[in-house]
Formats: C-alpha cells, structure tokens, sequence
C-alpha cells in the first residue's frame, strides 16, 4: 500500500480525466468548467509529485517503474507547462471555434502519457505511455477538424509518429530479444559492444527518440505539423512533448545504453550538429512564425542534445536547465503570439508584426527580450542556458561540437534579430486588439520578468537540476 | 525437413519490416496503403518478440506482443478517424496530392 503514495500523482491524474469526461457528457455548456477544473486538477498533481520524498530512488512494480530527482522535476515542468497552456489559450480557442470538453481531456491524457514515460524504467511500461501521448497529440493536431490545414497537419503528424514508434518498436524487440530482459537496469548490466544486435537495436530506438524530438535528420514533420495545427497545440508540441521526450532520451542512454557510450555518442553528436545547423539556416527564408518556431525548436534541441552527449552528470544538468529555459521562452513567444488579435482574427506572420513598437511598446518589449534570449544575447536566461551547455562540452574537450554550436548561434541570431528590426524600423500597421484575458498578461509577463531576471539568481535552478545524478 | 530456428525467425520478422518501411516511402497512390505500412512494421515487431520469447524462454516478450496488438488497434482506429476527417476537408486522399503545407 506503500507504494501507492509514490504514484499518487498518476493515479489521481487518470481518475480526474474519467470525472472529467463524464462530467462533460451530462453538463450542458460546461466547457469552460471543464477547462477551469483540469488547469486545477494539473495544479493539484504538481502538489501530490511535491508531496512525495524527493532525494532517494523508489522503485515500483518489479523494478519497471521509478520516481527520482530526474522524473520527478521533469513531470512537475510538463504539468506546470500544461497548465500554462490551458490558461492562456481560452480565448484563442472560442474565437477559433473549438472551445470544446475534449481540448482538455485530452491534453490531460497526453500529461498522463508522459508522465508514465518520464518515470519507465522498462521498455513495456515506456511503450505504453509513449502511446497514450502519441494517440492523444495525434488528435490535439487535427482539432480544428473543419480546416483542411489542421486536418493535414494531424495526418501528417500521424503517418510519421506511427513511423518512429514502429522503428523505436524494432529497437525494443532487438533490445529485448539480445539481452534477454525489457528491465532498464538488466538491460544495462547485459550490453556488450561485442554483440550487432544490441547495437541495432540502440541505432533504432535512437532514430525512434530522434522523430519525437524532432532532430535533424528526423525533423521533417516539425514546420508542416506546428503550421497546420491550431497555435494553442502548436504551443503545446513546442514545449510539453519536447521535455518528455528529452527526458527519455536522457533515461535511455544512461540507464540501459550507458556502457555503449561509444556507439551512441558519435551518433548524437551527429544528431545535435545537423539540428543546429539545420535549425539556424532553415529559419531564415520563413515568413510563417508558428513555422520560424517549428525551426527555432529543432535548432534547440540540438543544443540540448550538446549537452546530453558528453556523458556526464554535468552534461545532463546542462541540458535539463537548457530545455527549462527553452520553455519559459518559448511560452513568452507563444503569448506574443496569442496577442496578435484584431477583429477575432489572429494574424502569425513576420509581417504583421512590422511597426508594433508605435502602437504596443509594452508587447514588443517584452518580445524584444524574449527574442534577445532566444538568440542568447547576455545577461538574458537564453545566454545562461546555452553557456552550462558549452561549459560542459568544453570541459570534456569535444571542441568542434562546440565551435560549431557557437556558429551556428551567431547564424540563428540573424532571424530573431529581423523580427526585432521588423517589429522596431519598419512601417507601422493597424493597431491589434487589447482585451487579453489576464491570464496572458500573467504568463507574458511572468516569462519576460524570469527570462530578463535570471542572472541575479542563477544558481537556484542549478542547484534543483544539479540533484539529478543518474551515473 | 530444415529446423526452423531463431534466425529465420528474425528474417522473416526483417523482410516484413522493410517491406512495411518501403511501402510508407513508395507508396504514391493512396493513405490507406500508409496504414497497413504500419500494421505491417507492428506485426513485423510481434513476430520478432515472440519468436525471442519462445526462444529466451521468457514470456514477458508474448505480453509486449498483447500490448502492442492493443495499441495497434487503437492506432488504426485513430488514424481512420483523422483520414475521412481530411477527406471531408479535401475530397481526396490521394498521397501527392496532399500538399497544402510546405514552405
């Protein structure tokens, strides 16, 4: 019974997503409480994961389940993220029509998902809630069922995740068959470089990880899909899968694959050199900014795959504390993005945004900030997070990985450096409407003032991540 | 009669999984075909667990089949779902044809 309290927080999750549903189908009208009650239900999780002891490893259910320092940070940023997008996408999502029960529902299915897959520590239990996230963003992508750029979106979104799962599928099945066990921890203890299956294996789970993070070469879902899809679920996919997803990336190579660091490693240093590079040039012709996001994101995440692939505590810290401040970021951007309204029309491209420095200095201020830290301008958050990346890839002297990150930064700068000329130098439009709801205002200016006022106190969130040792 | 052992097994298993990849990438006609793609690469992932399974003497690869013949369904289901809802958007499923987001 014990061990019931560890995972108190899923268990409470998937009872509020049946109440939930139910309460759904006999309210008449009740969406907007159903929006309210599931940003509460996520609130109240993140209080049940605080409530449970943090610094010692629990195992569950024959060692397939596990609660540490890594899975528990992790699962309180994807819910707080959710949350975050819950609360500022209500307004956006009346106007687009499709304020309905199951938006929630199904984010808090998605959580659900990725909740199990932070804290798997074994193949089956990770396929399971790899599923139960794919299936619920699957739909999330197509919501706007009656615009043909969502629909296409979803399908797209589906043909390519069904793709990697099945790929990460045949890694599992090799992994399983070679080393004889689906046990993270056993799997460890059998790997031997010696033995082609086992390496296969790790090649397709890798390939598999690499599509749901959307890393270069395995990116071409990313623009199409965060384009087509309604800008609250493009929110979504650009923050909330990306930390789950980063998490078991981070869990599989160094739990089950750490002792054949020199297969993976060449492998991610490939990975994050390409969504780099690929990242920062991509952007620059775009005119779309979901689809400038949708490159932003894959550049990213290169950056945090810099940080994975040294093979030490201090690389995973870095990248951890890299993609948190990604998604502060990111939902500062989204917020811009949300408050770019006139006449119930949302307008998402570069050019819209020309001159709104005349009209909305407060807005553009606070874009300018949020763009500065994107392009890792000091003293801004985005700067701090790209530093303890170099920091520990330096310190392991993998140099080239580092100067090209740094070039391919000065490249990426180029693009968020347009928007502020744009938003600043150019030609000023139609004023945009003011009536936010005040939850934007909140995680607008909530985002601005921690990505602006990071420096003072830098170590707070290097001392929560610096907890996580998994080697 | 030759034995039958692990190796053929794993072969088949391979040969429908290629042809489960080949058909999602060379496939320009129509999405469905896309689906029973990926039925087949899932299928191709069954009969390598099992055949490991029997092999390992270890049943936990038989209850991952279960798992993922469960999950396989309720992919198909989904996928179906967001395909007639794309057709009553663009009257079409043909793959080539599908091509309003690019940039």
């Amino acid at each position: 019974m014990n061990n019931l309290n560890f995972i108190s927080p899923e268990i409470f999750i998937s009872l509020s997503i049946m109440f939930l549903l139910i309460l759904g189908v006999f309210r008449k009208n009740g969406s907007s409480l159903i929006h309210n009650l599931s940003i509460g239900f996520l609130l109240i999780t993140v209080i049940l994961i605080l409530n449970n002891p943090f610094d010692t490893a629990v195992t569950l259910f024959g060692n397939s389940y596990v609660i540490d320092n890594l899975s528990s940070l992790m699962k309180i940023l994807t819910l707080l993220g959710g949350a975050f997008v819950l609360s500022i996408s209500t307004k956006y999502l009346k106007i687009s029509k499709i304020f309905l029960i199951e938006y929630p529902i199904l984010i808090l299915c998605s959580i659900l998902g990725m909740m199990v897959m932070i804290s798997s520590n074994d193949l089956m239990v990770f396929y399971i809630g790899l599923e139960l996230q794919s299936l619920a963003l699957y739909v999330l992508a197509s919501f706007n069922r009656d615009q043909l750029k969502s629909s296409e979106s979803g399908l797209k979104y589906f043909v390519l995740s069904a793709l990697s799962s099945g790929l990460l599928l045949y890694g599992c099945s090799l992994i399983y068959g070679f080393s004889g066990s689906t046990n993270f921890n056993i799997i460890g203890n059998s790997m031997d470089s010696t033995h082609y299956g086992l390496t296969f294996g790790i090649v397709f789970i890798l390939v598999g990880l690499a599509f749901k993070i959307s890393a270069v070469p395995f990116h071409m879902w990313a623009p199409d899909v965060y384009e087509g899809s309604p800008t609250s679920v493009t929110l979504f996919f650009a923050i909330v899968p990306k930390v789950a997803a980063l998490t078991v990336f981070i869990r599989f190579m160094y739990v089950p694959f750490f002792n054949m660091i020199d297969q993976w490693q060449p492998i991610i240093i490939f990975l994050s050199i390409a969504s780099m590079i690929f990242g920062a040039v991509a952007a620059i012709g775009q005119g779309n900014l979901k689809r400038l996001v949708a490159y932003s994101s894959i550049g990213h995440i290169g950056y945090a795959l810099a940080g994975l692939s040294v093979g030490t505590n201090e690389g995973i810290q870095s990248s951890i504390v890299y993609i948190s401040i990604y998604m502060v970021m990111n939902l500062g951007l989204f917020s811009c993005l949300f408050m770019m309204k006139r006449n119930d029309q949302y307008f998402e491209t570069i050019d819209d945004l020309s001159g709104l420095s005349k009209n909305h200095p407060v807005l553009s201020l606070s874009l300018l900030v949020i763009l500065f830290s994107l392009a890792g301008i000091p003293p801004l958050a985005g700067f701090f997070a790209k530093f303890y990346v170099f920091k520990s890839v330096i310190e392991q002297s993998m140099y080239f990985l580092a100067i090209v990150g740094l070039l391919s930064t000065v490249i990426a700068a180029f693009y968020y450096l347009r928007i502020i000329k744009v938003i600043y130098f150019d030609e000023e439009k139609e004023k945009y409407d003011t009536d936010h709801s005040v939850w934007l205002k909140i995680s607008l200016t909530f985002s601005t003032l921690l990505i602006l006022l990071y420096f003072i106190f830098p170590s707070k969130l290097v001392e929560i991540v610096s907890r996580i040792n998994l080697i | 009669m030759i034995d039958v052992g692990l190796g053929h097994y794993l072969t088949l298993g391979a040969i429908i999984f290629t042809i489960g990849i080949v058909g999602i990438f060379l496939n320009r006609k129509n999405i469905i075909v896309i689906l029973m793609s990926i039925e087949l690469i899932l299928l191709s992932v069954n009969i390598n667990l099992v055949a490991f399974s029997i092999f390992l003497n270890d049943l936990t690869g038989q209850i991952f089949t279960l798992f993922i013949l469960t999950v396989a369904a309720a992919e198909a289901a989904i996928g179906l779902a967001i395909i007639v809802v794309y057709y009553r958007n663009s009257s079409t499923i043909r793959v080539e044809e599908i091509n309003s987001l690019k940039g």
